[in-house]
């Protein structure tokens, strides 16, 4: 386990080197002067050059990089030129409205995807589970940002139960907080939900027609007994890699819902970020989700390696 | 399970209740598109820094009204010299910043000498381009002195660009502003809201608010709803003209269409052929039906405009009949140019929902008098980078709105690339001209100027969709400036 996880480490490493090299050299080819852009058409000549060496705009393309992987390396991710407050400032308030956010939707998809689709494997070909399937199918097809939207009709405009968006800050206590994250943890785990039902289900009947499930079967086991014992667990390993892909995304990819309830999540952060130039923040940003994405993908090794003890020595 | 959906109904509702019955609210949460870079007005061109601290937090010299005047602010009088080079302001007693300092001369010599120095990143520099020396005389008397007498001096002073801060914290008002106005910041929740509460040592008459937030919110359907839900109880300028009838249908609510200074144009690149051919900008001009692009891409709200110039001020001149829209007329140039076949070129669209949408309509406008205009959509890097710094483009459609800001015509860098030493010298005698009447005749014959050379395509002054609470009074209806100034706005009943 342990010369496993080792290699996954190292992994992790040179796939952030790379990442870091491909972000910084994307974000030198983007057209356009920061400092121009921050103060606008009517500025001076003389004024802009002076921001652009307030900013350090000025100093050549690779000391920039070489500067940036040693302040990252010292946990300094820089600051922000438009903000002008530190990067990990910026990060740290996102996160707190982000993770909650992608925990909040993964646990709801997940606490209505497996039953679903253990339920439904396990009535396999009857009515039930064509109507299942055909209401997942419906999840997946309805755009999450409309949905959302017909949340907040609902919720917000019609019920004034949760505000239409925003969001408060945890100092006033969790339920504040909660009652903002809920309309787009449910509009977010909708389709999460109905992908992960699907898989789950598709998971177990292929498991069921293994060989040692019909040994299983054979030795007189109850239907219930074989699902949950010996089908589940094997089952297991694409629900994982789909839960894994799904918590990245949640993480950074919530953008459209971020913008329906205006939520100050990381995503909105980047994509400001990207509008306004703001280079520092969108490198150190895009780095950091791509560390967490490729640490979720790590943890999600480890649990393959739980869950399928074969992993653990197929390389040794 | 209905039961209880109902029993959480009437605690809701009864939650609700309890906070109309407490009679005159003193909290406002108002809606905006952007949220600020930052929040200092001397270094940044962001029209989102002035929407949350203009009048609110800092205030300069003078300051523009609602109406578009120029009035006292900081400088509480001023006495011109004959010659018109040396303003004395006197300057308010008792004025102090939010940390609790005294407004003194030496806090505006310091704020102008910033400016205007060698090390400024003020965004707006050249509104003090004409002072040669700032003074202070003593403790409440700063004396300026210019190099040439300047018509527009006070209302220079009266911009955003031009507040006055204070030498002990102007290097941190980035990110914590602290100005002499009636609100002092409190609070910033990033890609959120800022929070503002009012000041108590204020100079001047106490606000009726306690607490302003100003909420930002960019998508157009969240916008919306943000306002049915009671999130925000003010959009100054919403973002979805296409959800205004909702508003006028509900009498929760009040609309109010105002405008703005910005002139939406087709800038015209006149030094690229066959776009330098004064031929061709004028059967530009007749091919262009403005209030198909009013009515397709802004839902009707906008003021069609003959020329570069807000059609509120005094000194506007009706010139929409100058070129009216007449394709025949405008293919009938185009072959007497030497172009019957016809115009190949392109057309850079920035990301605002005016340039984008209005893009479309424009296109097809032109190409039924046989200029064929590919659309080229641009993030505003790029546009800054392309159009406006290299000047590597045919047409584009950009909203200029600073104020007054015909002057950009008399650049001769600028990047419609137009020289006209008649239109300059205009400019120049306007710049040292004080008398309002002559200014105002100066400003006409200007206007006259750039729409016979038809510079540009005229296009339409882009509307304030302001929606707000009903019970709201004092909210502004035209922004004669980029503010959201809050310092008259109460709650009624």
């Amino acid at each position: 386990m342990f010369a496993y996880a080792a290699r996954r480490l190292l992994t992790v490493l040179v796939t952030l080197f790379a990442a870091s090299i491909i972000i910084f050299a994307v974000l030198q080819v983007i057209p356009g002067d920061p400092a121009r852009l921050m103060l606008g058409i009517n500025a001076t000549d003389d004024a802009v050059a002076n921001l652009r060496e307030q900013l350090g705009l000025n100093a050549p393309v690779y000391a920039r990089y070489f500067n940036w992987l040693a302040d990252m390396a010292r946990g300094d991710f820089g600051v922000s030129y438009t903000y002008s407050a530190p990067v990990r400032e910026l990060v740290g308030e996102r996160i707190v409205v982000s993770l909650p956010l992608a925990i909040l939707a993964l646990t709801l998809s997940t606490l209505v995807a497996i039953p679903v689709g253990i339920f439904t494997a396990a009535r396999h070909g009857t009515a039930t589970d064509t109507a299942a399937m055909a209401a997942t199918q419906f999840g997946i097809a309805i755009p999450n940002f409309w949905f959302a939207l017909l949340l907040v009709y609902i919720f917000a405009i019609t019920l004034r139960w949760v505000p239409a968006g925003g969001f408060p800050g945890w100092e006033d206590g969790v339920l504040p907080g909660l009652r903002a994250l809920i309309l787009p943890a449910i509009a977010l785990a909708l389709p999460q939900a109905a992908i992960l039902s699907r898989v789950t289900r598709s998971a177990l009947l292929e498991t069921m027609r293994e060989d040692y499930i019909r040994t299983a079967r054979a030795k007189g086991l109850p239907q219930r007994r074989v699902l949950w014992h010996h089908a589940l667990r094997n089952a297991l390993i694409p629900v994982l890699t789909i839960m894994g892909l799904q918590f990245a995304f949640l993480l950074a990819g919530t953008i459209i819902i971020e913008n329906v309830f205006y939520l100050p999540g990381l995503g909105q952060l980047v994509f400001q970020a990207i509008q306004r130039l703001d280079l520092i923040v969108v490198q150190s940003v895009v780095i950091l989700l791509v560390g967490a994405v490729i640490t979720v993908n790590f943890f999600v090794d480890l649990a393959y390696a739980w869950a399928d003890p074969r992993l653990r020595h197929r390389t040794q | 399970m209905t039961t209880r959906f109902a029993v959480l109904g009437a605690i809701t509702a009864s939650l609700l209740a309890t906070s109309a019955v407490l009679a005159a609210r003193t909290d406002l949460a108002i809606g905006m598109v952007l949220e600020p870079p930052h929040l200092d007005p001397t270094a940044g061109a962001a029209a989102a820094i002035d929407e949350v601290v203009y009048a609110n937090v800092f205030e300069g010299l003078t300051r523009i009204g609602r109406d578009g005047s120029v009035q006292p602010a900081l400088a509480e009088t001023w006495t011109i010299a004959d010659d018109g080079l040396t303003y004395t302001f006197n300057l308010r007693d008792g004025a102090t910043f939010h940390d609790g300092t005294a407004l003194d001369a030496g806090d505006v010599v310091f704020s102008l000498d910033r400016a205007r120095g060698d090390e400024t990143t003020n965004a707006q520099k050249t509104l003090f381009e004409a002072i040669a020396s700032v003074e202070a005389t003593n403790d409440d008397t700063v004396v300026v002195t210019l190099s040439r007498p300047q018509g527009s001096f006070l209302y220079n002073m009266g911009w955003g660009d031009a507040v006055i801060v204070a030498p002990e914290s102007a290097d941190d008002n980035k990110e914590n502003p602290v100005g002499t106005g009636p609100f002092k910041f409190t609070n910033w929740a990033k890609g959120s809201a800022v929070q503002l509460d009012r000041y108590d040592g204020y100079w001047g008459e106490a606000p009726a608010l306690e607490t302003v937030t100003f909420r930002f919110i960019p998508d157009a359907a969240a916008a919306t709803s943000a306002m049915l839900a009671g999130d925000v109880q003010a959009f100054p300028n919403l973002p979805a003209p296409e959800s205004i009838p909702v508003f006028e249908a509900d009498t929760r609510f009040n609309v109010v269409i105002g405008s703005t200074e910005g002139e939406t144009i087709l800038s015209t690149n006149n030094a690229k052929p066959p776009f330098d051919n004064l031929k061709v900008r004028q059967a530009l001009a007749h091919a262009i039906d403005r209030q198909a692009i009013i009515d397709g891409a802004m839902f009707g709200l906008g003021t069609p405009i003959g020329t570069h110039f807000a059609p509120h001020h005094p000194a506007y001149v009706e010139l929409v009949e100058t070129y009216e829209y007449d394709p025949e007329k405008s293919k009938a140039l185009l072959a007497e140019a030497g172009f019957a076949d016809g115009i190949k070129g392109t057309l850079k669209l920035p990301p605002p929902s005016y340039a984008r949408r209005g893009g479309e309509i424009i296109a097809s406008q032109l190409r039924e008098v046989g200029i064929d205009m590919e659309i080229v959509p641009v993030e505003w890097g790029q546009w800054l980078e392309q159009v406006f710094k290299a000047k590597d483009y045919d047409l584009t459609i950009v909203s200029h709105t600073e104020p007054n800001d015909i002057g950009i015509y008399a650049r001769d860098d600028y990047y419609f690339q137009y020289a006209n030493a008649d239109f300059n010298a205009v400019m120049e005698e306007l710049d040292s001209t004080a008398n309002e009447g002559r200014r105002y005749e100066l400003f006409r014959k200007a206007q006259e100027i750039i729409t016979n050379d038809a510079v540009n395509g005229y296009l339409f002054q882009l509307a304030k969709n302001g929606v707000w609470d009903a019970k709201l009074e004092g909210m502004w209806e035209n922004s004669p400036v980029q503010a959201n100034d809050v310092t008259g706005v109460r709650w009624v009943d």
